[in-house]
Order: structure tokens, then C-alpha cells, then sequence
């Protein structure tokens, strides 16, 4: 079997907590230069899934590889920081990897967030703080990134520039980037894969072809399918 | 100066460095409640180090009494922590309750327990252990104080950047590579060694405080995590300096005037105009 392209692949993975099945019989496969998005509702077990793929959580059931040495990049959902704490964002940065000051400005820039180099962190706006959760992934220099709900509490013009940044980031690194999403409002279309969880893998493919797929219509609603806007690159692959 | 006076300042002084970056996390990682619990707690570890002092006659000769309760408090400070590390990840009660629970009913047994013993003829100064005794330090427990501390403050210097990463976000850090687990459990016995040495300073009661109140008054000067540390370390051992002169020269119970020094120190950077923010 051929592994040199695959960072991370589950089969047949079961999850339990306390009698409830959060994840039954998942697999899924995650290669390097794609871009998988995984969305559903509430509850779906989306944020498990993806714990069981960086190795936070072993499964009940099914196996899980994981590319040996691979560099991983997470960006939490959130990260709520009391203000107790004094953190600045360089500090923050530094924390994850020690780098020098000269990259950790070249990757913030690169996340458009170089004004933020000496900012408190409990100042941040909502969009600046993804900016620098992205900025503090990037700098792992990672094979595999890990986005969980990027565009969070941010508006809708930064949203628009977070996925143009993501896109560009896979164009330029090279890396797989596995995206969870909790909105349906946005599907980049840059997107190769779109996945549709609801404790069982629902519906699976371009996000053009799942648009028009009875289990995803089944799953969100025949209103998900008039609401849903999907974002065009103005560049095309 | 007096002898007992260089001891009581070398201990103090001593304490308080370790206090400060020891006493940052505890705030950070908001586990003052914790913190307590285990300081209550130490009162059972010393009914338990008398209780063995009256029954082992035949041991003593290798242990100081001071020794003896030393290590017996630090073994139910350990006992108690790694208690509450499995309590924690139990859902039943939530955990303030819990913690509310153990540290008083520590307390209670371990006093319970003293009272029986002083039927049996043993004669204690409670009062040295709810509010410390740091006029009547003597060499060995400077020992502890310098070897334990210094044990602390190694560990802690080389764990630090993991347990700064786990505190702000807990999975980001484990995904990262930081071993969660190992680092929260270092952490935790080294709480529990600060207590069991700094019990002669200021008492199990106000032990907390000579962790809180000079990192609260740290956070008002410091723009990073490693300013904040030393300058509660700082900021501890001027509370100690204070405290002292004021024990000496109004007679004063010495831990409760460190506490009141130090809470002073708090107020004024508290009330220091913010000119950089």
C-alpha cells in the first residue's frame, strides 16, 4: 500500500461516550495538496473526528494511521484567555515553535496580521485572533493543517479573505488542509472534497456534486440547497 | 541582628522565590481553590506525623520531629493531590464542591485526631501550624526550604514553556507534541511540596496567600509571563522584609503581617496609574 501521499487515514472508526455513538463506522482518507471540508450539524461528531485524526482520542473501533514524523498544524476553534495572563501575540507565537523574530513576522505578514506583533492577545478582535491561530499553526511548518471552524466570529469580509488565504497557503505549501465547518453559508469552491458528517459519513465528493445529493439535501434541509452560496475563486485552479 | 531573625528572613526570603512563579500558575490555571485544599489538608499529615512520633519511639533516632512531620505532611499533600486528579475527571459533583468538601473535612480530621492525641499527653502550639511559626525556623527546616525549593525551581524552569502551552489551550499543546498528563502531574506535586515547606512561614490557612496576592501584584506590572513571575517573586520577598520588621517591632504575629504586607504591596500597584497600556 502506498502511504507516501497519505497523512492521515481512518477506517471503520467507531466512537463511544457513555452509551452514545458519536461516530459510527467513519473512514476517511487525507492526502497531502487537498483540501477536505468537513461539515454537519451540531453534534454530527465533527470535532471528534477530527480529534481522532490529530491522535488526541483513540477510537472503540477501526484503525487509524498516521504518517510517522508528520508536522502538524491545529488551529483550535477558539481560545479564550483570562486576562491575567500577559501575553502578547509574538509570545503566544513562540510558544508553539521557537523561531526566529525575523519568520514569525514573515508568517504573520503572510496571515496579514504583522500590525499584531506586540498586541495583547486578550485585545484581539475575533478576525485578528484567527489570524494569529492560523499565523501560530503555519509556523510549524506543518504537512497536515488542521482548521477547526477557521471563519468563527469573524465578519463577513474577513471570512471572504480567510479562505483566499487558505487556498493560497495550499497552493504555496503544499500541505493537506482538513477544514471543519459548522457554516453552510460558505463551501469554498476550492474545496476538493466536501464531507458530510452525521455520525456516519452522509454524502461525499465535490461540493458541486453533493449540493445536488439527496443525503445532504435529506441532511440539511431542501432550504440548505437555495441558501447555500458557494464562494467562486476568482482564480480557477 | 539575631540568629532567629537571619533564619526567619532566609526562610521567608527563600519561600517567597519559589512562591512567585509557582503562585503565577496557580492563578493562571485559576487552581487557588486546589491550592487551599491541599494546604487544609496538611493539618491531617500533621496529626498523622505525631501519631507515628507517639507510636515508632523505636525510629526517631534517623528523624527529627521537625523532619518527621515534615515528610508525613508532604506524603498527604501528595496523597490528597493525586486524590483530586481522579476526582477531577469524575461528573457527579462539580469540582469547587468537591474541593470545598476534602479541605474541610481534612482539616476537622486531622484536629479531631490532634485532640485525641493530646488526651494521650502530646502538647502542640496549633496556632504555629494555622498561621505559621517563621520566628522559630530552625537550620534544618531552612534545608528543606532551600532543597526543596531549589528542587522546585529546576523542575519548574524545565518544564516551563510546556506548562505556559497547556495552560493557555490544553489541546492545542498535546497536539503539539507537550505530554499533558506527565507535565499536570509535576505541576501538582510540586504544589503540593511548596506547601508542605512553606507551612512554617505563614500557616496552613494563609499559605494561598503568600501564592495569590504577590502574583495578583505582579499582573499589574508585567507584560509577559516571565516578568510576571519574578516580579511576584520579588514582590513576595518585600512582603517578607515588611512583614518581619512589623512583627518585630509592634509584636505582631509574624505570617499574618507578611499576608498584610503583601496584600498592601497589591493594593498600591493596583492603584498605580496604567500610563503604557
Amino acid at each position: 500500500m502506498m502511504h507516501d501521499n497519505t497523512l492521515v487515514q481512518v477506517r471503520h472508526v467507531d466512537v463511544q461516550f457513555q452509551q452514545h455513538t458519536v461516530l459510527q463506522d467513519v473512514s476517511l482518507k487525507m492526502q497531502r495538496d487537498e483540501i477536505i471540508t468537513l461539515i454537519g450539524p451540531n453534534g454530527a461528531g465533527k470535532s471528534t473526528l477530527v480529534r481522532v485524526m490529530l491522535g488526541l482520542l483513540i477510537p472503540h473501533k477501526g484503525s487509524v494511521f498516521r504518517q510517522p514524523n508528520m508536522r502538524v498544524g491545529y488551529m483550535p476553534q477558539r481560545l479564550t484567555l483570562d486576562p491575567i495572563l500577559p501575553l502578547t501575540v509574538t509570545r503566544f507565537l513562540t510558544l508553539g515553535s521557537l523561531k526566529k523574530t525575523a519568520i514569525i513576522q514573515h508568517v504573520l505578514t503572510e496571515v496579514g496580521a504583522e500590525h499584531l506583533f506586540k498586541r495583547p492577545i486578550q485585545s484581539l478582535s475575533g478576525g485578528e485572533m484567527q489570524r494569529v491561530l492560523l499565523a501560530r499553526a503555519l509556523l510549524r511548518e506543518p504537512d497536515l493543517l488542521v482548521l477547526d471552524e477557521p471563519i468563527q466570529g469573524v465578519d463577513v469580509t474577513g471570512q471572504y479573505e480567510l479562505y483566499e488565504l487558505i487556498a493560497q497557503i495550499r497552493k504555496q505549501r503544499g500541505c493537506g488542509i482538513l477544514m471543519v465547518s459548522h457554516d453552510l453559508h460558505l463551501v469554498m469552491a476550492a474545496t476538493d472534497c466536501v464531507v458530510c458528517l452525521n455520525q456516519k459519513v452522509c454524502c461525499l465528493g465535490h461540493p458541486k456534486t453533493v449540493v445536488q445529493d439527496p443525503a445532504y439535501l435529506k441532511l440539511f434541509g431542501p432550504r440548505a440547497a437555495r441558501d447555500l452560496a458557494i464562494y467562486t475563486h476568482s482564480h480557477e485552479q | 541582628m539575631e540568629d532567629f531573625l537571619w533564619r526567619a528572613l532566609l526562610g521567608g526570603l527563600g519561600v517567597a522565590v519559589i512562591a512567585g512563579p509557582l503562585g503565577c500558575f496557580i492563578v493562571w490555571r485559576r487552581m487557588a481553590y486546589f491550592g487551599d485544599t491541599l494546604a487544609h489538608s496538611a493539618l491531617l499529615g500533621i496529626a498523622l506525623g505525631f501519631l507515628l512520633n507517639l507510636k515508632l519511639t523505636v525510629h526517631l533516632e534517623l528523624l527529627t520531629l521537625s523532619s518527621l512531620l515534615m515528610l508525613s505532611t508532604l506524603i498527604v499533600c501528595l496523597a490528597i493531590a493525586l486524590l483530586l486528579v481522579i476526582l477531577e475527571s469524575q461528573k457527579r459533583f462539580a469540582t469547587d464542591t468537591l474541593l470545598g468538601i476534602l479541605a474541610h473535612s481534612a482539616l476537622s480530621l486531622g484536629l479531631v485526631a490532634l485532640a485525641f492525641l493530646q488526651g494521650e499527653g502530646l502538647r502542640i502550639d496549633l496556632y504555629a501550624y494555622l498561621f505559621g511559626d517563621l520566628l522559630a525556623i530552625t537550620r534544618t527546616d531552612l534545608y528543606w526550604i532551600y532543597g526543596g525549593g531549589g528542587l522546585i525551581l529546576l523542575s519548574l524552569v524545565f518544564i516551563w514553556q510546556s506548562l505556559l502551552s497547556i495552560t493557555i489551550h490544553e489541546e492545542l499543546a498535546q497536539v503539539e507534541g507537550v505530554s499533558v498528563a506527565w507535565i499536570r502531574l509535576l505541576f501538582m506535586l510540586m504544589v503540593a511540596l511548596v506547601i508542605a515547606i512553606a507551612m512554617k512561614i505563614v500557616g496552613i490557612l494563609l499559605i494561598t496567600s503568600m501564592l495569590i496576592i504577590p502574583a495578583a501584584a505582579a499582573r499589574s506590572l508585567a507584560k509577559t509571563p516571565e516578568q510576571m513571575a519574578v516580579l511576584a517573586s520579588i514582590i513576595g520577598a518585600l512582603a517578607v522584609v515588611i512583614g518581619l520588621t512589623l512583627s518585630w517591632h509592634w509584636d505582631i504575629p509574624t505570617g499574618p503581617a507578611v499576608v498584610v504586607a503583601a496584600t498592601l504591596l497589591f493594593i498600591l500597584t493596583f492603584l498605580l496609574p496604567r500610563t503604557a497600556r
